[in-house]
């Protein structure tokens, strides 16, 4: 017992707080030790998001459906536009699958400082976690829309192609999209309230440069390059082409989705870690 | 010994207005608007001397620095609104200081406010788990410890049913029964024994006392000075954000309770303050007296309080009698009493000429028990008139440090704790 006791003694972890000067490392490490926390964040957004409603979890089928019909009749019906030779709806729902993931994410994750402020202003643990479990528990509203899908292949007759494998990737790419503009946003509105009133028309705007009620071969060929510096464009073009086959998206388009999406995170990780310190005190 | 907290210089600075308060935020116009109009203000500032505005600061802390050894329980002692919180704050990394240094030996816990995080549409159950892991607990810990957690909190039958469903008490006992069952090497506790029951107050006495057994180190706050002498040996006091004192708990107390209250247990009477019917009769003040003579507001119960009433006269008044009331802040009243109560000052006291009087009284010691009472003033002529009537003119703490009874850590029901004369014989 005695040696246990000793043993236990050497492990001991020192600790040392002083005022952060100049720029913030990333300090990653922290995360991984607080790894069980994150898995309870999720797991308690997940018990608590369809809480005393009547539908439950149908909700997560019935936004992207309900989307979905309303663009099949306007951008299909009415406006009939290009397609690539797919059915309008699983050319939409395919798409709206990843931007509901998306759009879920980032509200939920812009808004995790501020719903959660009796927490960091109580006890320590790094502010990062609640960014990411927000973003991670989106996943669980895409598996559940994600079976619709399945059943409207069989329907439509769609053997998706070896393609299929590079989904996750693409997936990815969505969740480090919303992830990195979370972080920004999260931070920022720790101090200025302001982007719960900018994030409505945030999503809003970004839908229509994302191509999820039309084909991205739409756009001309010299707009091709800035179309593409929105990641989702990337995410929702690479999901298409996985699952129904449609045109691959050029190397250029991913390559330059990757990078934005990436420099945004990085960039996102390291403002997260600056504003952080001063979180408690003026959230 | 090794040292196992060791805070060097540390200050913590805080805006007023934005920082601390919680409904304040700035808007990101106000802020686009300010830097508009810089420009502006630094023309029109060109020609005169005018002071560039400088936001307000305050030093919540200041240059503190001590250490705490291993397996010490220190206790922290301050007035509302001294820096105890920041330190607690600053000490469990929930806020950086603005200076200095502290280096920790072992993990924090903290139990600043019991219950935070805490979902209202989770079962008791699910919220221990969560709970536990945002307090730092790993799931295999909070999993050995369930049971130990459940049957402390006494809420065993309604451990499935969601927490919103919850009375308060249940809610507090559950909150504290996970928060007691950590087990960091330091363990920051902060006025969490103000929960629930007398019963579950007692328990978490106990809970506290085995953790600092168990030779983990504590920093204990406590408006309950019992509490604090009860659980620590040596102790720290805060004043205005400063380190003023370190001694044996006793001593800490002690200067604690003797200090910095000077401007407060004293109460005057501006003339508008007085009813213009008071007449003859005019208030002047009221004061609370320590046997030292010190005006006081905190009283200790061992000790003997004096309680003046100064006053004027600008006519002879026939039948005078000054007097208080005294009640607990709650409203129970305790007791009235008047200062031509006996008989023989009744009699030389029948009728007085105009002048200025002092009515002082003795509150004897080991009288009031610990808690905050309110003083009424009355002063009246017995089925004539009433001259004056203050119900709320002054109010005091009475500390029961060393009063009967302290060596069993509960509360005592009622104002008066008296030491009355017990007899133990042994009859069979």
């Amino acid at each position: 017992m005695a040696e246990i006791a000793v043993t236990q003694k050497m492990e001991v972890p020192v600790v040392v707080i002083r005022p952060s000067r100049g720029l913030a490392a990333l300090n990653l490490r922290d995360l991984w030790v607080y790894r069980e926390l994150i898995f309870f964040m999720i797991w308690r957004d997940l018990k608590v998001r369809y809480k005393q409603t009547m539908l439950g979890a149908a909700w997560a089928v019935i936004q992207p459906v309900m989307t979905m019909l309303v663009f099949n009749f306007i951008f299909g019906s009415v406006a009939k536009l290009p397609t690539d030779g797919i059915p309008y709806p699983i050319f939409s729902y395919t798409a709206l699958l990843p931007w509901g993931l998306f759009t879920t994410a980032l509200n939920s994750a812009s808004r995790s400082l501020t719903s959660n402020n009796n927490m960091i202003t109580k006890i320590y643990f790094p502010r990062l976690v609640l960014p990411l479990a927000s973003v991670m528990a989106g996943l669980v509203d895409f598996a559940i829309a994600f079976v619709i899908l399945i059943g409207m292949m069989f329907y439509y007759h769609i053997v998706p192609t070896t393609a299929i494998w590079t989904l996750p990737a693409f997936l990815l790419l969505a969740l480090i999209t919303a992830l990195g503009v979370a972080l920004w946003l999260s931070a920022i509105n720790v101090k200025y309230r302001d982007v719960g009133y900018a994030l409505p028309f945030l999503t809003n705007f970004w839908l229509f440069i994302t191509p999820v009620a039309y084909s991205a071969k739409v756009i001309s060929d010299k707009w091709q390059l800035i179309y593409s510096l929105n990641p989702m464009a990337g995410v929702v073009t690479g999901f298409r082409w996985a699952l129904l086959g449609t045109q691959i998206p050029s190397g250029t388009t991913l390559a330059v989705s990757a990078c934005i999406s990436l420099l945004v995170l990085v960039s996102g990780l390291f403002y997260f870690r600056n504003m952080e310190r001063t979180f408690a005190d003026t959230i | 010994m090794t040292t196992a907290i060791r805070v060097e210089h540390v200050s913590k600075r805080y805006r007023i207005g934005s920082a601390p308060q919680k409904f304040r935020y700035g808007m990101l116009r106000d802020q686009i608007m300010d830097t508009l109009s810089a420009p502006i203000r630094a023309i029109r500032s060109l020609g005169r001397d005018i002071p560039k505005d400088t936001p307000n600061y305050i030093w919540a802390l200041r240059d503190v620095s001590f250490d705490v050894q291993e397996g010490q329980v220190l206790g922290i002692i301050g007035r509302n609104g001294a820096g105890k919180s920041t330190l607690l704050k600053v000490l469990s990394r929930v806020t950086e200081p603005t200076e200095g240094e502290i280096t920790l030996r072992g993990r924090v816990g903290s139990l600043l406010e019991v219950g935070t995080g805490f979902h209202p549409e989770l079962t008791g159950r699910e919220n221990i788990y969560l709970n536990g892991a945002v307090l730092g607990m790993k799931r295999s810990e909070i999993e050995s410890k369930f049971d130990e957690i459940v049957a402390f909190s006494e809420v065993e039958q309604f451990i499935d049913t969601p927490v919103k469903r919850y009375s308060s008490g249940m809610y507090l006992r559950l909150a504290f029964a996970v928060a007691a069952h950590l087990e960091p090497e330091i363990l920051v506790v902060d006025e969490v024994l103000a929960v629930g029951d007398a019963e579950f107050q007692r328990k978490c006495l106990g809970k506290m006392g085995d953790v600092a057994q168990q030779g983990r180190t504590v920093l204990f706050v406590s408006h309950n000075m019992s509490a604090i002498l009860r659980l620590t040996q040596e102790a720290i006091v805060i004043e205005k954000g400063r380190l003023t004192k370190r001694a044996p708990t006793v001593e800490a107390v002690d200067y604690y309770l003797s200090s910095g209250h000077a401007s407060a247990g004293e109460r005057f009477w501006d003339e508008d303050e007085i009813p213009a019917n008071a007449g003859p009769f005019r208030p002047v003040a009221l004061r609370l007296r320590d046997p030292r003579g010190k005006v006081v507001d905190t009283l200790r119960s061992t000790e003997p309080t004096m309680l003046e009433m100064e006053y004027q006269l600008s006519a002879p008044i026939t039948g005078l009698r000054v007097g208080l009331y005294l009640n607990t802040v709650r409203g129970e009243f305790v007791l009235t009493s008047f200062d031509t109560d006996s008989p023989e000052k009744f009699e030389k006291f029948s009728s007085r000429t105009p002048g200025r009087y002092l009515s002082r009284c003795r509150i004897p010691a080991d009288f009031l028990n610990e808690g905050r009472y309110a003083i009424g003033v009355n002063a009246s002529s017995f089925g004539v008139r009433r001259y004056f009537q203050d119900e709320q003119a002054l109010a005091f703490n009475v500390d029961a440090t060393g009063a009967p009874g302290m060596q069993w850590p509960e509360q005592r029901l009622g104002p008066i704790r008296p030491l009355l004369d017990w007899e133990i014989e042994q009859i069979g």
